[in-house]
């Protein structure tokens, strides 16, 4: 192999690592004990996610220390201690009281990273209330559909992303009885202000029993087909989530944590909000987006311990060069991992230059809740490689088998689908409406993950690729079929076919291939205004980044555009099986 | 390059981005990102443009002076002021 694993020198670390002996801490592992590292509801009340993350802080000594420090884009700073993010948690559960929504309601939030978002979020939690984060950067369409399959109730925004993206599809979301706009200002026609909801409401609240398996958390994803899904997360996910930010991530009790991911994508909920919370370290929160040089300085100012980022940020740092880090007094920084896609092993050796220790990649998904394969601050890292399964994981190739079953693949280095032997806290409990679409990810004993990688001799997962033509483009999951339902709905557009463009930065992009009605001819302003279409209605993250014109798309016979074939040609790569292929590519 | 010439060389390149967005409504000093709905990749994009349509070498140190309209106008005007200097 081309690369060295890196090796690791813990005798001189500042803490001791929380996983040393990977075998052994595996070999004893057991969710029901790890279940009782978690404080629990008061009197055998079950399990509550905002409990752990906020509420057992908050009448412990950790009561004053700093939960959230956010960064706002303009240089305002704002601390928020355990103790007041349980009062304004509290404030916010009773509010939703107030609005008559139950248990079981369904509060979405589209939002930056603002602090209001991390409240809203919890403060449902406490009301037993479904919190379902949106990003801020999707367009109309893929709100609107989110906000239908998920049955929200309950918004939470600000006026400038309601005008521009929720108020022309308001009347197509019949649950929707209540939008909350966090800013303050003059009345808008059927919304509420956050000050008007907070300050009628009490801080106290008691957080009512809750199931461990009752639902928490909805977390939308895009598959090949269809409408994106909503994953189920329940309660005890709460388990993975400190277990994970024990052993993936290092938390030790006076961190000061980073995770740079929104909270519109999971890894912002898992791990920008809950994992830290619960362990009782600082979370940052910066609301800005990627630039280096100043994210380099919220390293060296704020003094950040653990950083969690992504590849697409790392590579863009990479072109900055190493010497750009030069200038930072990172010493606080001791831990580093990324999660998204793949991280190269370039990067990996990078970064060990640049800031003297090895960004970590980790694999995980929305439907696994959590970290389920990492490098780790004790072990050797091998660079390209997403790791060894945490504790209490089982991992394994393998292939499917004509009859639906799957066999496991024990050779190494052959490649086949990931899979991970279900039953950990944070499995998702279903896609929600799409019980069929749920069961199809489960073979026997096995979640299917889509994935496709291989298993080293020495056990290191190795991700090869998708199974299925889901894009994933700076680290964001993005369903070819969603993309391709809003460049159909242009007058011009006959047929459309999206896929995966590899690249440098973003590991893929988006690229459309669209064959025009009768009547348009292909031209410059026709694909800008196809672009234009397209950014309008899905937002800048889901809509491509590039459009070719062509005759004709290859179909098979029953009329399906053949998605595979376009990539294998923009690849030049083998075309493989064209049995299927009936109208070819024009 | 003048600021006339800048701008307009700005508003083509973000039009090509972001069609649906009317740069020319644009105020000097608004985040470009924000208002245009530009994600990182676009953002990479609009640099890479001004870059191969300007000639101007734009290192990565100096994205956070194009966040603005008017940041990217003085920019390409010190820009090119500098390299004129050199070679005159």
């Amino acid at each position: 192999m081309a690369y060295q694993p890196i090796p690791k020198d813990i005798a001189n670390l500042r803490w001791p690592p929380n996983l040393v002996d990977y075998a052994t801490v595996r070999s004893q592992f057991d969710w029901a004990a790890a279940g009782r590292l978690l404080a629990g509801l008061p009197n055998g009340g079950g399990l509550n996610i905002a409990h752990e993350a906020v509420d057992r802080h908050a009448s412990s000594p950790r009561a004053s220390r700093v939960a959230l420090r956010w960064l706002g884009k303009n240089g305002e700073r704002r601390d928020i201690t355990y103790c007041d993010l349980a009062g304004e948690t509290n404030r916010f559960a009773n509010a939703l009281r107030g609005l008559g929504i139950g248990a079981g309601g369904r509060v979405f939030v589209l939002l930056g990273r603002v602090p209001e978002l991390y409240i809203a979020v919890l403060g449902a939690l406490k009301a037993k209330c479904v919190a379902a984060p949106l990003f801020s950067a999707f367009g109309p369409e893929p709100i609107a559909t989110r906000l239908a399959i998920g049955d929200g109730e309950v918004l939470v925004t600000t006026e400038a992303l309601y005008r521009r993206k929720v108020e022309g599809i308001r009347e197509r979301l019949l649950a929707l009885r209540h939008v909350i706009l966090i800013d303050d200002g003059p009345p808008v026609a059927g919304t509420r202000r956050w000050r008007d909801v907070m300050i009628a409401a009490s801080d106290h609240f008691t957080i009512p029993p809750t199931d461990p398996e009752d639902m928490a958390l909805l977390h939308f994803t895009s598959g090949t087909t269809g409408r994106p899904k909503g994953a189920i997360h329940v309660h005890q996910a709460v388990v993975t989530h400190y277990v994970t930010g024990l052993y993936a991530l290092d938390l030790h009790d006076d961190d000061i944590f980073w995770c740079t991911a929104d909270p519109g994508w999971v890894t912002g909920t898992s791990y920008g909000i809950i994992a830290p919370l619960t362990h009782g370290v600082t979370n940052l929160v910066v609301e800005a987006e990627f630039d280096a040089p100043t994210w380099y300085g919220i390293l060296a100012n704020e003094r950040v311990t653990v950083w969690y980022t992504a590849p697409t940020a790392i590579r863009m740092m990479m072109k900055l060069g190493a010497a750009a880090v030069r200038g930072y007094d990172l010493g606080a920084l001791r831990f580093m991992a990324s999660v998204g896609e793949p991280l190269n092993p370039e990067a990996v050796v990078w970064s060990e230059d640049a800031f003297g220790r090895p960004f970590h990649d980790n694999w995980w998904q929305t439907e696994t809740g959590g970290i389920m394969i990492a490098n780790y601050l004790a072990l050797p890292v091998k660079p390209g490689s997403m790791g060894l399964p945490l504790p209490g994981i089982e991992a394994a190739i393998v292939e499917r088998q004509p009859d639906g079953s799957v066999s496991v693949v024990d050779r190494p280095m052959v490649e086949g689908e990931l899979a991970l032997k279900a039953g950990w806290p944070s499995m998702m409990r279903g896609y929600l409406h799409e019980d069929e679409r749920y069961r199809k990810c489960f073979a026997g004993p096995w979640y299917l993950t889509g994935d496709l990688a291989k298993r080293d001799g020495d056990g290191y997962f190795w991700f090869v690729g998708r199974a299925d033509d889901v894009i994933k483009s700076s680290g964001h999951l993005i369903g070819p079929f969603e993309v391709e339902s809003a460049l159909l709905e242009h007058p011009a557009v006959a047929e459309a076919g999206v896929i995966g463009k590899p690249d440098p930065m973003a590991g893929e992009i988006v690229k459309a291939f669209v064959a025009l009605n009768p009547g348009y001819a292909a031209s410059q302003a026709l694909r800008r205004d196809l672009l234009g279409h397209a950014r309008k209605r899905l937002g800048a993250v889901v809509a491509p980044k590039e459009i070719a014109f062509r005759d004709n798309l290859p179909k098979t016979r029953s009329g399906k555009i053949m998605r595979r074939l376009l990539r294998a040609r923009e690849l030049g790569l083998p075309e493989g099986d064209l049995s299927t292929l009936e109208s070819d590519e024009r | 390059m003048t600021e006339t010439d800048s701008k307009i060389l700005i508003f083509e390149i973000l039009s090509d981005l972001a069609p649906e967005a009317d740069p020319a409504t644009l105020a000097g000093d608004a985040d470009l990102r924000e208002e245009l709905d530009l994600d990182s990749m676009d953002f990479m994009n609009f640099v890479v443009a001004l870059h191969e349509r300007t000639g101007i070498d734009i290192p990565e140190a100096d994205y956070g002076e194009l966040r603005t309209r008017d940041g990217a106008v003085a920019y390409l005007a010190r820009a090119t002021q500098s390299a004129g200097e050199r070679h005159g």
